[in-house]
């Protein structure tokens, strides 16, 4: 099912091809493993959104495209260029095309909302101060905020003001491709809605591809022109495929496969059964059965 | 990992001996992997001090809070060492009837040991720590992702700074603890317990010799260094959570702390040597 993006012009030096690959990415943390025979080819201009429960490895993948974690086997080709290849230098120079937003915003505590979003321009541009301070403005404008926040400290900042002077700061080096880590989480619904507002502006912007890791059905629906769900690992049969869906949000809300529908409706299913049985082993009271309505739905076959 | 499972398997004594080697050899592994871990972490914090040029701004607050903010309670404790040192040898001295020879112990202990390792204990705890706890809050609330993720390099970044600031300052540090002491000292032995200050210093002037002092400094630039090291170290690779971050701060402090007695002992006898080389005729005798 693969699904189909909106094109938009490629920059004249881009390669033909997918923007980002994942090859047969596996990720495994000692014995565990998170990450199973992951392949995605991201096509310039996209916005997929990764959906899964939490635990599925939605955000070690995302970190995974960036590097910040190394692949157990496989690879994650930026432009035809694997990461794992890339020194230290080269794949620092490489990030710069990246932005990723962080779920917590990840502002620098000990920085000024100002330094916290001319960091990156600090980093990598020689930019008069003077400059720089414009150009901050321009992007805390771009995310709604105002100026008087720039001489705040992130922790005199409310969740929704941080995640937007973290969108601010990503995207201060104009990247090519955006990492959304959980954009909505723990915000109410009106900033959850500025945020999924705020992705769909910044894809406005030429060139760029976002990856949106969320949970949230309202993120995808708004946002995504492509669709993938993760199932964790630790639920799958050992010959089955990680990724349970790939395609546009249309054909996820007409899939009939139960794993995928248990997580569209938000339906607890077998798993309250596994939390009254763990209740009840600590407890020493046998289980009760299950009603019809919370039956497992997980052995069902997989959408065609 | 294997051989561990299949020791738990296996039953009676055998089991339990086949139990126990494993658990000793998973030991051996972790402390052999974790000495390795540090010892690249500073081999890369070496390598980024000369790599990149440093950001005064980045500098500037680490040395303040790791020299400035310090010097108090490093100040309070060479001068109440210097005195603890004269209540308890003045008895023994006063015995043999050598009170005036008070000076050369004290000021000799002062300069050659617990100048240095109380200015480095005091540097572990309360700057060692902080920045285990501050570096670990950073990793679980994934500050240190956010600075890799923007192609800066977080050693250069937060670890240099902290590792330039104790190697560079503790030795400035250890100079105060070593001159409160000094003045503790005398503050008790002449004032309080009525000793003669020409003897005193007289005394002092003759056993310690700037070598000695310049000893006690040199050791300093170790424990200065380890302490950054392990205290970062441990900040990095802070577990999840308020746990992760409190135990990373106290196995800073701890770890550091065994690592300074250690160097110490060490660094005493290779120094004794070093003094021995150029004084042939040994040390003089303070008795």
């Amino acid at each position: 099912m693969p699904a189909t993006a909106p094109a938009k012009p490629r920059r004249p030096e881009e390669p033909a091809g997918p923007l980002l690959r994942v090859d047969s990415l596996h990720v495994r943390f000692g014995s565990q493993e998170v990450l199973r025979d992951i392949s995605i080819d991201l096509e310039p201009g996209q916005t997929l959104v990764v959906l899964g429960e939490s635990g599925c490895g939605k955000t070690v993948l995302l970190k995974s495209m960036i590097g910040l974690i190394r692949p157990t086997e496989g690879e994650v080709q930026f432009e035809g260029r694997s990461l794992s290849g890339l020194n230290d230098r080269s794949l620092a120079h490489l990030r710069t095309r990246y932005g990723f937003v962080f779920q917590g915003a990840a502002l620098f505590d000990s920085l000024t909302i100002l330094d916290n979003v001319a960091f990156p321009l600090r980093e990598h541009t020689r930019i008069p101060d003077a400059e720089i301070r414009s150009i901050v403005g321009g992007l805390l404008d771009e995310v709604g905020l105002p100026r008087s926040v720039l001489t705040k400290k992130p922790v005199q900042l409310s969740g929704g003001m941080r995640k937007r002077a973290g969108l601010a700061r990503a995207l201060a080096l104009d990247p090519q491709l955006m990492l959304y880590d959980e954009p909505t989480t723990g915000l109410d619904p009106i900033m959850s809605d500025v945020i999924n507002e705020l992705i769909l502006r910044v894809h406005e912007r030429p060139h760029v591809t976002s990856v949106v890791v969320t949970h949230d059905m309202h993120t995808a629906r708004k946002v995504a022109d492509r669709v993938i769900m993760l199932y964790p690992v630790f639920r799958l049969r050992p010959d089955e495929p990680q990724i349970v869906f790939d395609g546009t949000v249309e054909e996820l809300d007409g899939s009939r496969d139960p794993r995928i529908r248990q997580f569209v409706e938000g339906r607890a299913g077998a798993r309250l059964m596994e939390l009254r049985e763990e209740q009840a082993r600590d407890h020493g009271i046998p289980a009760e059965s299950p009603t019809d309505t919370e039956t497992d739905t997980h052995e069902g076959e997989p959408d065609a | 990992m294997a051989s561990h499972s299949s020791a738990s398997s296996a039953t009676g004594a055998t089991g339990w001996f086949a139990n126990q080697v494993a658990n000793l050899g998973q030991f051996a592994m972790d402390w052999v992997t974790g000495v390795g871990g540090v010892a690249v972490f500073a081999i890369q914090t070496v390598g980024w001090i000369f790599a990149r040029r440093q950001r005064r701004d980045v500098l500037l607050p680490n040395f303040y809070q790791i020299g400035v903010m310090s010097l108090p309670v490093v100040a309070l404790t060479g001068l109440f060492i210097g005195m603890v040192l004269a209540v308890q040898s003045y008895a023994q001295f006063k015995a043999l009837g050598l009170e005036t020879r008070l000076g050369s112990v004290i000021n000799l202990s002062l300069v050659r040991e617990l100048g240095p390792v109380l200015a480095a204990t005091m540097l572990a705890g309360r700057v060692g720590s902080a920045m285990a706890a501050e570096l670990g809050t950073m990793r679980v609330t994934e500050q240190i992702d956010a600075l890799e993720s923007m192609g800066a390099n977080p050693i250069y970044y937060l670890v240099v700074p902290r590792f330039l600031g104790c190697l560079i300052l503790i030795p400035s540090l250890t100079v105060m603890a070593d001159f409160m002491g000094v003045l503790g000292g005398y503050f008790y032995s002449h004032v309080l317990l009525d000793i003669d200050y020409h003897h005193y210093w007289a005394n002092s002037r003759e056993y310690v010799d700037v070598f000695d002092f310049l000893l006690g400094i040199f050791k300093t630039l170790f424990f200065g260094a380890a302490i950054a090291l392990v205290s970062c170290h441990h900040g990095f690779h802070c577990e999840p959570g308020a746990e992760g971050v409190g135990r990373a701060a106290t196995n800073a402090f701890v770890h550091s702390f065994v690592l300074i007695l250690i160097l110490d002992l060490f660094l005493g006898i290779w120094l004794n040597n070093v003094h021995d080389f150029f004084r042939p005729e040994g040390p003089r005798r303070l008795l």
